[in-house]
């Protein structure tokens, strides 16, 4: 009985999983802060750059040069389209959030393809790197991105960087799995070929795996750019600035009109950017 | 010395593969090592000898370990034991680099399924091969075009693979293969993948650039009927074993088992056999320019009391006989053209039963020649033999 009595003692003791993860976070603050702070700075000054450069423009100039852009990439009904939804967001007066938003989600997206697609290709090519990714992959797409902005916060602090952070961490699993399924449907009677004529692994790469994901590549990417737009009002949260806050501001005060109008501005840029990068 | 050597090769698959080795070389057959030490016995104990400007078929059903014995000669599949000597270079001993730079200079490959880069154009497909050798920019698209004209697809150069028929496709793969200039073409049934018209015609291709250009070619397939075309020695695998390595007639007429017979007779099975599928090439030609001298030396060169006489463009003219060759050489009356025969010809068309009657009182091989009379090839009376004899087996 006594037995029975300890088993069942040692079951219903809690384990202590939320200690340890604590213990770990405060770890790496204590001792990682140097390196966390260089990588907090260079967000920042990406974040900073891209939205000096987008406001350099008066915001008519701006819809003009998006609806060009548009017309040159797909159709002058998109640039239709685009230069009427832009002109809508700056009519109801979200033009600078707007930018916020959009240097931010830029900023994501170029450091989550900078990470995310050379970790992509390993993948392809190492199956240990594959075994490790892959539960990792599932943690970061499936735990509720509200989890991370705590440790998002204690790293970096409150504000845009500790935002881009975690919409990094939510939305770098497309480009990765897409970039590895990509090359992983490259054929393997080209890669054979490749070999028999002599190319070396880095030709392989450039001339025969890179090009045969392209495809799939382009929809990690326009994945990457959706999944950072969905994170723009949790990062409000944690002091980004952009479209999120005016959402998350008409939260508190039960401001229907405020909340929808920020809201709109969210799903116009959204569509805009799909529309434009996405395939058809 | 043969171009390519092959002594002893193994391939085997599977994580005990030095066990597996020391089974099969102490006669246990694949079955056997597959049950007891769950490995895949890809190639069992290969070896034969490629001469230098031959084409050497292998021939076997799927899964005889024929394409991985082909892998195995430019090592895009690793061998487990045994030899592989180039030009007397033992390709095994080379280091990564080494490997890459020979596979570089020495080999062209055309595969099944054509294996083009589906983001490139015709052009760029062709290019390929000598952009990894690094070959400069204006030089790369010069002996591209060369190649993809050779093959006859000038003209196609700007569009994409998949605008192309498949006969087309692999025309660019055999344009991507010839234009790196290589000793040896390595051919993974670069047909099987063709309607039967299509690969009639791309045979017929390949052996007019083989008269040209004279390679080595290393051709793998499973249909009889292109083996007997193609080769000037057939190897047949069966499992993973060569069981019987020959000329034509050797194959033909010697089966050497059950296996080899059953094949020979599956193939005159499938169809009435007609001159054109029993023709071979011939081993030697005279052109009306050369001499008797030359003449005589090519008939000693190849053991032959005759060779025929074609035009530049392949036109048939006629036979000479050795006797009436030293007739000239010790008459200076005579002239050269005077002593060229004619006998009877044979058409594409013609069945068994016409030739036998044809070739039954003629101690020389039969001319075939087309409707414009162009030689395409020849037929041996022991070849309308055999093959009148197995056809006879079914008649019964």
């Amino acid at each position: 009985m006594i037995k029975v009595n300890n088993v069942l003692q040692l079951i219903s003791t809690k384990i202590p999983i939320g200690n340890w993860v604590e213990v770990l976070v405060n770890f790496l603050i204590n001792n990682f802060s140097g390196p966390l702070e260089g990588f907090a700075g260079i967000i920042e000054w990406m974040v900073n750059n891209f939205e000096a450069l987008l406001s350099y423009f008066h915001p008519l100039v701006f819809i003009l040069i998006f609806a060009i852009l548009a017309w040159r990439l797909k159709n002058y009904k998109l640039s239709i389209f685009v230069a009427l939804g832009l002109g809508l967001v700056f009519n109801l007066q979200m033009w600078d959030p707007l930018l916020t938003t959009l240097a931010s989600i830029i900023t994501s997206v170029v450091v989550a393809l900078i990470i995310g697609i050379p970790i992509g290709i390993i993948k392809a090519h190492s199956i240990t790197v594959d075994l490790i990714t892959r539960p990792i992959l599932d943690f970061m797409q499936t735990i509720p991105p509200f989890v991370y902005l705590i440790p998002a916060l204690m790293f970096f602090g409150l504000g845009t960087v500790s935002g881009v952070i975690a919409t990094v961490v939510f939305a770098i699993a497309p480009p990765i799995r897409l970039t590895y399924l990509g090359i992983q449907q490259v054929d393997d009677e080209l890669k054979e070929a490749g070999h028999a004529f002599g190319a070396n692994w880095w030709e392989i790469l450039m001339k025969i795996e890179l090009p045969g994901a392209m495809p799939s590549i382009m929809m990690g990417i326009n994945q990457c750019i959706m999944l950072s737009l969905s994170m723009v009002v949790i990062a409000a949260m944690i002091g980004a600035g952009g479209l999120g806050k005016p959402v998350l501001r008409s939260l508190n005060v039960v401001d229907i009109g405020l909340g929808f109008e920020a809201g709109l501005g969210v799903v116009i840029i959204a569509m805009v950017l799909d529309r434009m990068f996405g395939r058809e | 010395m043969g171009k390519i050597e092959v002594r002893n090769l193994y391939k085997i698959f599977g994580n005990k593969r030095q066990k597996a080795l020391e089974m099969l070389k102490n006669g246990y057959t694949k079955q056997e090592v597959l049950k007891k030490n769950n490995s895949t016995v890809g190639v069992d104990d290969a070896s034969f000898e490629v001469e230098d400007g031959e084409i050497f078929v292998i021939m076997g059903l799927s899964g005889s370990g024929k394409s991985t014995l082909i892998r195995c000669v430019n090592r895009l599949i690793e061998p487990t034991a045994g030899s592989i000597k180039v030009d007397g270079q033992e390709v095994l001993g080379f280091d990564k680099k080494e490997l890459r730079e020979f596979r570089e200079k020495e080999f062209g490959m055309v595969f099944q399924n054509f294996a083009l880069l589906p983001h490139r154009t015709v052009l760029e497909n062709a290019m390929f091969g000598l952009e990894i050798q690094k070959v400069e920019k204006q030089q790369r698209i010069k002996r591209s075009k060369e190649a993809l004209n050779a093959v006859g697809l000038d003209g196609w150069e700007d569009q994409y693979p998949e605008q192309l028929s498949g006969g087309m496709q692999q025309r660019v793969g055999l344009a991507r293969a010839l234009a790196v200039d290589p000793e040896i073409l390595l051919m993974d049934e670069p047909f099987s993948a063709l309607d039967p018209l299509i690969k009639k015609e791309m045979q017929s291709k390949l052996l007019d650039l083989y008269e040209e250009m004279e390679r080595t070619i290393l051709f793998i397939t499973h249909d009889l009927d292109e083996a007997l075309k193609l080769g000037d020695r057939i190897a047949i695998m069966k499992e993973g074993k060569i069981i019987q390595i020959g000329d034509h007639e050797e194959i033909l007429t010697e089966a050497t088992n059950d296996y080899v017979e059953n094949f020979v007779e599956d193939v005159n099975r499938s169809r009435v056999l007609t001159a054109k599928d029993i023709m071979t090439k011939a081993i030697a030609l005279l052109y009306p320019q050369d001499g008797p001298r030359t003449a005589l030396h090519k008939m000693k060169k190849n053991n032959l009391n005759s060779l025929f006489v074609v035009n530049k463009d392949k036109k048939y003219r006629g036979i000479v006989y050795i006797e009436d060759v030293v007739d000239v050489i010790n008459n200076d009356e005579l002239e050269f053209e005077d002593i060229i025969k004619n006998i009877t010809k044979a058409d594409p068309e013609d069945n068994l039963r016409k030739l036998f009657a044809d070739i039954a009182d003629l101690n020389v091989p039969l001319p075939v020649t087309d409707e414009d009379d162009k030689l395409l090839g020849i037929i041996v009376k022991t070849n309308v033999l055999a093959n009148l004899a197995s056809e006879g087996k079914f008649d019964q």
